[in-house]
């Protein structure tokens, strides 16, 4: 248990320290970096001593600690009023204050005679959950030191908060390990409300008017996320006098749907479902390092962990069907989207909800070979993210543009950098690396179940691929002639976690089939009480297939750069007579320039429209879902 | 009757891999003769004699080694090694759904050759690539879906001993395939990236830049692939070997019957109407399916 807690309170501790020291202090880097160790170390710790028993609960005396959470709770709404005030938001007071009013009564009317049983548990999904957090989160932290200072080198009209920016980071941290731990629900739904304010205020670093936008955005979705998940709470403790998360599993449907469906609500906000994606992608105004925090570790995360938790409750039920449906909605429409975006974070982001999405879809099937697609893309996604989004901050400063048009011959000018990007990119959609093993398991689990959701695939990763290869290609042309390699202007602190991500991201590959015997394998038995039959023979060939590409692609990167000699380079045809790479003589003696661009489809995928019909369709199905879960 | 079948029985995984790497490049190859042939007899032309391709094969892989990017015929060696890697799958009886994950890997490679070369007629066949590549995918995979709701196996080894015909089931879902079976074989009107004849508009699209042995191993990929394609088509009829043969067949020398009477489609045309099709024959087949079971 003293693992749990310290998982808990030692970021906690991180973040006060980041605030005390000055910048610029070695011993604040030395501090910074050994923090990063021991939050990848402890989780690694937690595996090796639980992995062989089932969900461990612990008792912890909860009534002090209760109060002293609602009287932080209260002082965190009080801020909340505070600056939304000062912005002229009046959405976020009234959110805050009817959830503050609700938590408050409660805890002193009802809730002074709760006994909650066991507050913190452990189980084989948790340590999944806490590896993510303590390795991915850790090392964006690492990344976080070599990043900012460039950051505000570029920005100079961005005041330098950066004591305040790292104090949040681990202050986050802490909660997601929070959120992970807690089996007593008001604790997880006070973690839940420190994440919330964490990430606004994180998207509003910058403090301009795009980013006070997206900060309030982000709060005024979350915090009705948190006000559902309040009354659920509420509701189960008046219907049933339960509020530990094991209990609301083993109840009776008829008390635990409707605390299941709000809690799932708050998760489908957290995890920027459909219809409340736009926070998400409204949150790339924030450093990188924000960005790479919500969209792998942590924030979406949390929001797809609860809804997992929660979704057993709700099997066979018309609810969880729309729950399913939502998810098959966003997985689909902005996989679409991400097709007509030339913005690198905004394709990032779009595809991040669109993965998402199709982890909810798995919650909402619940069957064992769902769950076990579902914890294989939690894991697969996280890390080729981050890597991902990491690459891109510093693709971002390099060449001053986000733009993928703008990413021509990248290869050439930051030849590290893209080999580690492609590495993230394969990871996403490439077979036979993370992402298609999940889909693969995921498409016979919608086989099985729902061919509806079946035909939603088949069209969705259709279009993940297209949006994925026409930015892979971008970055991988090559021109003839001399260009500017631009990579020494990298920090090593960058180097170091890009390192780190890129290998996690192939061993995660590799070492899948022991993941899924060792961790999730067990974790399905206990919870479904049988595993999804494994296809050895499948798991064999794509094993094989791995292996073969892990050893073919340096094997022939090495000989076609050092060792083929036997060929004869020439320019490429360009329709008349070549001057140089990019311009050539054409008819009448003129000089033509080209230029490379690639097809975005706007007018089949244009943003507009189809957020409004994603937004609508899952507006309803919301709607629906609520509505049978009354009744 | 079933002796095919029996023969296919007695054979080992590997030994089924190995007889589809040796044949598939002979019958592929004369299957691209009959192709321009017939083709030719169309058009009123005499034609080149049924071996041709294999000459020009041969010819190819003796010619200089041009290039304009070092690494660009690595990815065309990904592209062959994946393509028959697929193939050995598929004819050694394992996972449909697999197959056609690494077929689509091979694929992939295909267009990250073109796009890396930076050649504006080679991107933008690349680019048409991407966009066939997304128009036929649907459809393919519910092609597996499908046959997988009828029989409750993805393994080519149970499709291929179900004894009922499939096609009888999954008619919607074979008018689909046959649909995105032109785009595969890179049969007019679909064939925006790269054409088998001369001149295109966009020259030799997603293979301006690739001469010599590279370009015959783009041809052999080829012939293997439509091996692969023409063994899918075969699953429909498997319950008749010799049915299943002609009906392979038919299929070849329908798919060059509608090159012949077409002109090329525009991309988005290509696009909207793969999709339109896909959803309107392989959706209403599987919701069908769903409803009988």
């Amino acid at each position: 248990m003293s693992a749990l807690i310290f998982l808990i309170l030692f970021p906690l501790f991180i973040a006060g320290l980041a605030l005390v020291l000055p910048l610029g202090n070695a011993l604040r880097r030395t501090i910074g970096v050994i923090a990063n160790i021991v939050l990848a170390v402890v989780p690694i710790y937690l595996l090796v001593t639980y992995l062989n028993q089932g969900p461990t609960y612990f008792r912890v005396e909860s009534h002090v600690v209760n109060m002293f959470m609602l009287a932080v709770e209260v002082l965190i709404a009080a801020f909340i009023v505070y600056i939304s005030l000062r912005a002229k938001q009046y959405l976020p007071v009234l959110l805050v204050v009817v959830q503050s009013l609700i938590m408050v009564i409660f805890e002193f009317t009802v809730g002074r005679a709760m006994e909650v049983e066991h507050s913190l548990f452990v189980d084989k999904f948790s340590i999944i959950m806490a590896l993510i957090v303590g390795i991915i989160g850790s090392a964006i932290c690492l990344y976080a030191i070599g990043y900012m200072s460039e950051y505000h080198e570029h920005h100079q009209e961005v005041k330098d908060r950066r004591r305040y920016f790292v104090f949040l980071i681990y202050l986050f941290l802490s909660a997601m390990f929070g959120i992970v731990f807690s089996n007593n629900l008001i604790w997880l739904y006070f973690f839940w409300e420190i994440t919330t304010i964490c990430s606004a205020l994180l998207i509003g670093y910058r403090n301009d008017k795009p980013s006070i936008e997206s900060l309030f955005r982000a709060l005024k979705m979350n915090l009705l996320g948190g006000v559902v998940f309040a009354i659920g709470l509420v509701y189960l403790y008046t219907s049933s006098h339960t509020m530990e998360l094991d209990k609301l599993i083993q109840l009776d449907k008829s008390y635990a749907l409707l605390p299941a469906v709000c809690m799932a609500f708050a998760g489908l906000v957290k995890s920027a479902q459909f219809p409340f994606s736009s926070w998400l992608t409204g949150a790339m105004v924030a450093p990188t390092p924000v960005s790479a925090l919500l969209h792998s570790s942590t924030m979406v995360k949390a929001g797809v962990y609860i809804i997992l938790r929660v979704a057993p409750v709700m099997e066979n039920t018309v609810a969880a069907k729309m729950l399913m449906l939502i998810g098959g909605v966003s997985f689909l429409i902005t996989a679409l989207i991400a097709i007509s975006q030339s913005n690198a974070k905004k394709v990032l982001a779009y595809s991040t909800i669109s993965n998402l999405g199709l982890i909810v879809a798995c919650a909402g099937i619940n069957t064992s070979a769902a769950m076990w697609s579902a914890l294989l893309l939690i894991i697969f996604h996280a890390v080729a993210k981050s890597l991902l989004f990491l690459c891109v901050g510093i693709v971002e400063y390099k060449l001053e543009s986000r733009d993928i048009e703008d990413m021509d011959y990248l290869i050439m000018r930051l030849p590290k950098l893209t080999a580690v990007m492609m590495i993230g990119m394969a990871g996403m959609f490439l077979a036979p690396f993370g992402m298609i093993i999940s889909k693969f398991v995921t498409l016979k689990a919608f086989v099985d179940t729902n061919p509806g959701m079946a035909i939603i695939l088949a069209y969705g990763s259709a279009a993940t691929v297209f949006f994925w290869v026409k930015w892979m290609g971008k970055i991988m042309s090559i021109k003839h002639g001399v260009t500017e390699v631009m990579e020494h202007r990298v920090s090593r602190w960058e180097w170091v976690t890009l390192y780190i991500l890129a290998v996690s991201t192939v061993v995660v590959c590799l070492a899948f089939p022991l993941i899924s015997s060792g961790i999730i394998n067990p974790y399905l038995t206990e919870l479904f009480g049988k595993t999804p039959a494994p296809d050895t023979f499948n798991v064999m060939i794509i094993f094989v297939i791995m292996l073969g590409l892990l050893i073919l692609l340096p094997a022939g990167l090495f000989y076609f750069a050092f060792v083929n000699k036997n060929y004869k380079r020439v320019g490429t045809y360009l329709g008349g007579g070549n001057i140089d790479h990019i311009t050539f003589e054409g008819a009448m003696a003129s000089t033509q320039t080209i230029e490379l661009k690639n097809y975005y489809l706007e007018k089949y995928f244009g943003e507009d429209r189809l957020f409004i019909i994603g937004v609508l369709i899952s507006l309803t199905l919301v709607f629906v879902m609520f509505g049978v879960s009354f009744l | 009757m079933n002796s095919i079948y029996e023969l296919y029985q007695s054979l080992s995984i590997l030994e089924r891999m190995l007889v589809f790497l040796i044949l598939a490049p002979f019958v592929g190859g004369s299957l691209a003769g009959v192709d321009r042939k017939l083709s030719a007899r169309f058009q009123g032309r005499y034609g080149p004699p049924l071996k041709q391709p294999f000459f020009d094969v041969l010819k190819l892989f003796h010619k200089e080694r041009i290039v304009v990017n070092k690494f660009q015929n690595f990815n065309i060696v990904l592209l062959f090694l994946f393509t028959i890697f697929s193939g050995a799958l598929f004819f050694a009886g394992a996972d449909l759904l697999l197959t056609i994950f690494s077929l689509a890997l091979a694929g992939t490679f295909f267009i990250l050759a073109g796009f890396c070369v930076g050649s504006p007629y080679s991107h933008l066949g690349a680019e048409r690539e991407v966009i066939q590549m997304v128009s036929y995918e649907p459809m393919v995979i519910l092609m597996a879906v499908g046959m997988y709701q009828v029989t409750g196996s993805f393994k080519v080894a149970d499709l291929v001993q179900y004894p009922k015909p499939l096609i009888l089931y999954l008619p919607g879902i074979f008018a689909g395939f046959l649909y995105i079976l032109t785009i595969k074989f890179r049969k007019s009107p679909f064939d925006l990236s790269m054409s088998h004849h001369a001149h295109q508009e966009i020259v030799r699209g997603i293979t301006t830049e690739f001469s010599g042995p590279a370009l015959a191993l783009i041809e052999v990929t080829h012939w293997y692939e439509n091996v692969l394609l023409l063994g899918m088509v075969y699953l429909f009829f498997a319950f008749n070997p010799w049915i299943a043969l002609v009906v392979s067949l038919a299929t070849f020398l329908f798919e060059i019957f509608i090159d012949m009477n077409y002109a090329r489609f525009k991309w988005q045309l290509t696009f909207a109407s793969s999709w339109l099709f896909t959803a309107v024959a392989g959706i209403s087949n599987i919701i069908v399916l769903n409803f009988l079971k």
